[in-house]
């Protein structure tokens, strides 16, 4: 198994934890968990949004850099790691937690 | 004027003699121009008009030069016509000599010298009437040379100008330019107006009509007009010898030198000359004053902006998402890269899900915080509130409520029937009475509080109806005669659906002069089935129920399922010891002819009181399908039920999935999907039977016993007859009549019973009693309903006009609230939820008023796990109730014991040691059974035939009763079935 595999084996087995996607610099997701039509919505919706929010930390201060993004809402809280080049999104429902 | 006018005379006179010495700028011009007219334009005249129109203004400066103008005029007078003519020895632009005949003068009316003179030259001739002469006398005509221009004329009419004196060949010339045609009348006026200003009077009006143009100003050769010679005026010339001045001084003085020397101006009187100022009498500075105004205006500006039109169009667009294929997402996860990043960002991860993990940090503790405190009684906010009240004058005043049923689907409608207040005995007194007033169910909406939406006509007083669970128009009624009727208000289901009172805006839709007189009328229903009086119930019908939509019960009380999920049985209960379910559908049988013959009515004859027939088939004739009689287990009598209840439920549909199979499912019943009329009562074997469905139920009766009976009829062991089973068990727990007897909504085998002074709550499989009976209230109690929303909540009303709120939960010793609604006993109550925000609480009473009052929120809200809470309140009354059996039998065992106890004491024989009459019976009572069971084995077996033993055994028996020893009956015993075999 791989290391890809291995790390989301890793974090799969975290309570709550609905899904993985990794998604690449321009937004395609490369791995996921969930199904197709959701994990374009998710990469699409969360690629743009984690770039903003990565500019805006940059804008502000340019020696910093946006390491991790928790998007908390109703039902779930969606984690969002950016890096040059991919991103990783997690979504968790603390409800089940 | 007139000393103007006598300067004039007196001019005048002078004027010849002036004439030739005054060389003046304008006398001479007249005589001049007549050289100079033959190169000016014909505009010529009115430059000499600008002229002659001057003398007014100037008159006063120029002293004379009115007289001067005035000579000047009669002169052009004269000279005018000369001018003229040679005017028109060149022929205007455009005009084209013309002879005219005498024929032709005449048809267009220009005579020469009778219709055109040498001073009337002109005539105006429409194009129209020149065409019109080219046409009738084509080549005769005197315009055929000029035809073309005529046509290509393009004004409407010809200005014809009579040329008396053959200046241009001819006796007439015609115009063609509308530009010439001005030119040609206009000077005319010039002549008019000099004769006017001749006559004193000004030519203003002739100005005024006068259009002028703007003619750009030409140079023109420079005439004098005597300006020259002011020039010379002005201009200096040497008029005289010029003047020689001599100057002398002495030769010494010359160059001689000068001495300065310091002096006081004041001394000196030789050296300047002083010039003083002094007034000038002379002078004379005349202060004038001046009006002058001045106003601003604001700028004005026009402008204006357009902006383009752009239609709406539908544009769309259509895109997919960009993805990998599967053989590239392999490639992208193989790189070293990916797995950098996947290590990289793991923990910040594993960090943030264990967190949420270990503990929901955004909880919001606020909104848990609350719900804890809203028991019951914590709040200010817990009384019932009044919400709105019906009564009818006519109708329901000083009669009774005796039932309410909210309308299972319009929200805001509810239906009370209400019976008149006597006993029995006035009730006969007063017959007659009774009979004249219609016995009614109103049903009321809330948009309108005076006047009931509907009345539903029956024979009798209605004590109880409801209705149908699946299709609300209709409703089931039970009368005071014990007869059970039937509604069909579809016909007036709009009007209960329409928001507004069903009766306001009626007037609008109908015509004027056709409105009906009764549309602001409540309608009354008549009822349209009633049941056969004979075979009807012989008391007033206390309780009524349909059998919910899934089940139905065939003629022996078996239920089976329902397939065409509409209700259509009805049980009614009544005091004369029966329960009866009646089937709304036909009966199989001669009736069903009749129902063959039917359509034709339907559309023949049209029922006159407006009745609808679905229920036709039943009307008098309805019988009942089933009768449940209710038996006392001990002789004396029967119960007399007010109350029933059954375990099935509206909507409940478990009962469908545990049926078994009874039989092939009915297709033709099933495809027959017709209601009332088509569907039939199916057989038993057509329908699946339901085997969940409990045949038991609870009946409460006037006695005050809760009757718990199987309505399933049983072949009786005594008489042979097929007729309902005593009672399971009944228990006397109330001092009166049952008023309710209800399951909960939300344990169904829990049962609220009230009744007399008391109310019990029943579980169903707990046959020792009641699980919960209240202690005796001072007030008697009318009835009882559970909350909808709460499981431990319900309501009991009370004649003395209150009612009382339960809370299970709360205390069970008293009422939570007691709360006063009526002056009059309270009859009924009904909760219901409107919606989940308002519950309702209907409250009937003994003077006709329909109470509804809002339930506030505490009554309305379940605290959280209520329904847990009241299970386990339930289970632990269980729980004391078998231990009150159990004590119940250490009682009785005590007692005996203690009993035996006395009795030895009393020097009795002991209890122990069975006298030889008591061991024989037990004896024989052993062998007895034994001889049953061993026949039975045998008949079963086919050996022995159905008469032959029981005699035998009966002798054997009395044989052994004789003998009276244990192994006798043994060997004996054994002796007559070897026989039997033997034989």
């Amino acid at each position: 198994m791989s290391e890809v595999e291995e790390t989301i084996k890793r974090i799969q087995s975290h309570k709550g934890v609905s899904g993985i996607i990794i998604v690449n610099a321009d937004g395609i997701p490369i791995r996921t968990t969930l199904d197709n039509s959701t994990t374009v919505q998710y990469s699409g919706l969360i690629h743009q949004l984690a770039a903003k929010a990565k500019s805006t930390v940059r804008d502000l201060d340019p020696q910093n850099d946006l390491t991790f993004l928790r998007i908390r809402s109703k039902k779930h809280e969606i984690m969002v790691a950016p890096d040059k080049e991919y991103l990783l999104i997690v979504i968790q429902s603390p409800n089940e937690v | 004027m007139s000393d103007t006018e006598g300067k004039e005379v007196s001019d005048k006179e002078k004027e010849h003699s002036e004439e030739k010495e005054m060389d003046t700028a304008k006398s001479p011009k007249p005589r001049k121009t007549p050289p100079s007219s033959g190169k000016s334009s014909p505009k010529k005249p009115g430059s000499a008009k600008s002229g002659t129109m001057t003398p007014k203004s100037p008159a006063g400066s120029r002293g004379r030069a009115t007289p001067k103008s005035k000579g000047k005029r009669e002169e052009i007078k004269m000279e005018t016509p000369a001018p003229e003519e040679e005017e028109d020895a060149t022929l205007p632009d455009h005009c084209e000599p013309i002879f005219l005949s005498s024929k032709t003068q005449t048809i267009f009316s220009c005579v020469c010298d009778s219709d055109v003179t040498k001073e009337n030259r002109f005539k105006i001739i429409p194009k129209a009437a020149i065409l019109e002469d080219l046409h009738n006398r084509a080549g005769v005509c005197d315009f055929h040379p000029i035809k073309n221009k005529i046509i290509e004329y393009p004004g409407e009419e010809f200005l014809l100008v009579y040329d008396r004196d053959f200046k241009f060949g001819q006796n007439f010339y015609i115009c063609f330019s509308e530009e010439t045609k001005e030119k040609l009348l206009h000077p005319p006026k010039k002549e008019g107006e000099v004769v006017e200003g001749e006559g004193g009077v000004p030519g203003e009006e002739a100005e005024d009509t006068t259009v002028y143009k703007y003619v750009p100003p030409q140079s023109k050769e420079w005439v004098s007009h005597g300006s020259e010679k002011e020039i010379k005026e002005e201009s200096v010339v040497e008029m005289r010898r010029r003047l020689k001045v001599s100057v002398r001084r002495k030769r010494k003085l010359f160059g001689a030198p000068c001495k300065f020397t310091d002096r006081n101006v004041g001394d000196a009187k030789d050296g300047y000359v002083e010039c003083t100022s002094y007034k000038d009498k002379t002078f004379d500075l005349q202060k004038i004053e001046l009006d002058k105004g001045i106003q601003a205006i604001p700028w004005f500006m026009d402008s204006g902006t357009q902006t383009e039109w752009k239609y709406p169009r539908n544009a769309n667009t259509q895109y997919y998402p960009r993805e990998f294929s599967q053989h590239e997402q392999q490639e992208i996860l193989k790189k070293k890269q990916t797995g950098t990043f996947m290590d990289g960002v793991c923990p910040r991860f594993q960090l943030a899900l264990q967190q949420n993990e270990i503990m929901d940090v955004f909880f919001n503790d606020w909104l848990n915080l609350g719900e804890a405190d809203n028991t019951f009684g914590s709040k200010a906010d817990n009384h019932l509130k009044e919400y709105q009240s019906f009564a009818d004058l006519q109708f329901s005043k000083e009669k009774k409520i005796t039932d309410i049923q909210w309308h299972p689907t319009i929200k805001g409608i509810v239906a009370v029937s209400v019976a008149e207040k006597l006993t029995f005995d006035e009730r006969i007194d007063n017959a007659s009475k009774v009979i004249m007033t219609p016995s009614l169910i109103l049903i009321w909406s809330f948009t309108d509080p005076i006047n009931p939406q509907l009345f539903l006509e029956a024979p009798d007083d209605i004590h109880s109806f409801q209705f149908c669970p699946s299709n609300p128009n209709i409703i089931a009624g039970g009368c005071q005669n014990g007869q059970l009727v039937l509604w069909d208000i579809s016909a007036h289901a709009d009007r209960l659906k329409q928001p507004r009172g069903g009766n306001r805006n009626k007037r609008a839709t109908v015509l004027p002069g056709f409105e009906d007189p009764n549309a602001l009328k409540t309608p009354i229903v008549r009822y349209c089935a009633v049941s056969s009086i004979e075979n009807s119930h012989h008391a007033p019908i206390t309780d009524i129920m349909w059998l919910p939509d899934h089940v139905e019960i065939n003629r022996m009380g078996v239920p089976q399922e329902n397939k065409g999920f509409e209700s259509c049985q009805i049980f009614t209960c009544a005091t004369d010891n029966c329960i009866l379910v009646w089937d709304t559908r036909p009966t199989k049988g001669p009736q069903q002819q009749q129902q063959g013959a039917k359509p034709k009515d339907k559309d023949g004859t049209k029922n006159p009181i407006g009745v609808p027939d679905t229920f036709k088939h039943l009307d008098l004739t309805w019988k009942p399908m089933l009768k449940v009689h209710l038996h006392k287990s001990e002789p004396g009598g029967d119960h007399a039920p007010t109350k029933f209840s059954i375990a099935e439920k509206q909507g409940d549909r478990g009962a469908l999935s545990k049926a078994t199979d009874g039989g092939v499912p009915d297709k033709e019943a099933s495809v027959t999907g017709g209601y009332f009329q088509s569907g039939k009562p199916g057989s038993g074997r057509e329908k699946r039977t339901l085997q969940t469905v409990k045949t038991h139920f609870f009946v409460g009766t006037e006695d005050g016993e809760v009757v718990y009976v199987d309505w399933m009829p049983q072949k009786d062991q005594d008489t042979g007859k097929i007729q309902t089973p005593k009672p399971d068990f009944y228990h006397t727990m109330h001092d009166g009549p049952i008023m309710t007897v209800q399951r909960s909504p939300f344990f169904m085998d829990i049962l609220l019973v009230v009744g007399g002074w008391n109310f019990t709550i029943w579980k169903e499989a707990v046959v020792s009693g009641p699980i919960l009976q209240s202690a005796p209230n001072p007030i008697r109690m009318t009835s009882g309903f559970w909350s909808p929303s709460r499981p431990g909540v319900f309501y009991i009303s009370k004649v003395d006009g209150s009612v009382d709120v339960w809370d299970l939960l709360d205390k069970t010793h008293e009422p939570s609230i007691t709360q006063s609604v009526s002056p009059s006993a309270i009859t009924k109550i009904y909760p219901h939820a409107v919606s989940h925000k308002q519950h309702l609480l209907a409250v009937g009473d003994s003077s006709g008023t329909l109470h509804i009052l809002e339930i506030p929120w505490s009554l309305r809200l379940p605290a959280p796990n209520e329904v847990t809470g009241v299970a386990n309140y339930f289970e632990r009354e269980v729980k004391r109730r078998g231990f009150v059996v159990q004590r119940w039998d250490f009682r009785e065992h005590e007692k005996r014991e203690l009993e035996a106890e006395a009795k030895k004491k009393a020097g009795i024989a002991p209890n122990v040691l069975l006298t030889d009459e008591e061991i024989e019976y037990r004896l024989k009572l052993e062998y007895q059974t034994y001889m049953e069971a061993e026949g039975n084995f045998l008949r079963e077996l086919g050996i022995t035939k159905e008469e032959e033993p029981l005699p035998q055994t009966y002798s054997v028996t009395q044989f052994l009763s004789d003998t009276g020893t244990q192994r006798h009956r043994n060997s004996v015993s054994r002796y007559p079935v070897t026989g039997f075999i033997s034989d």
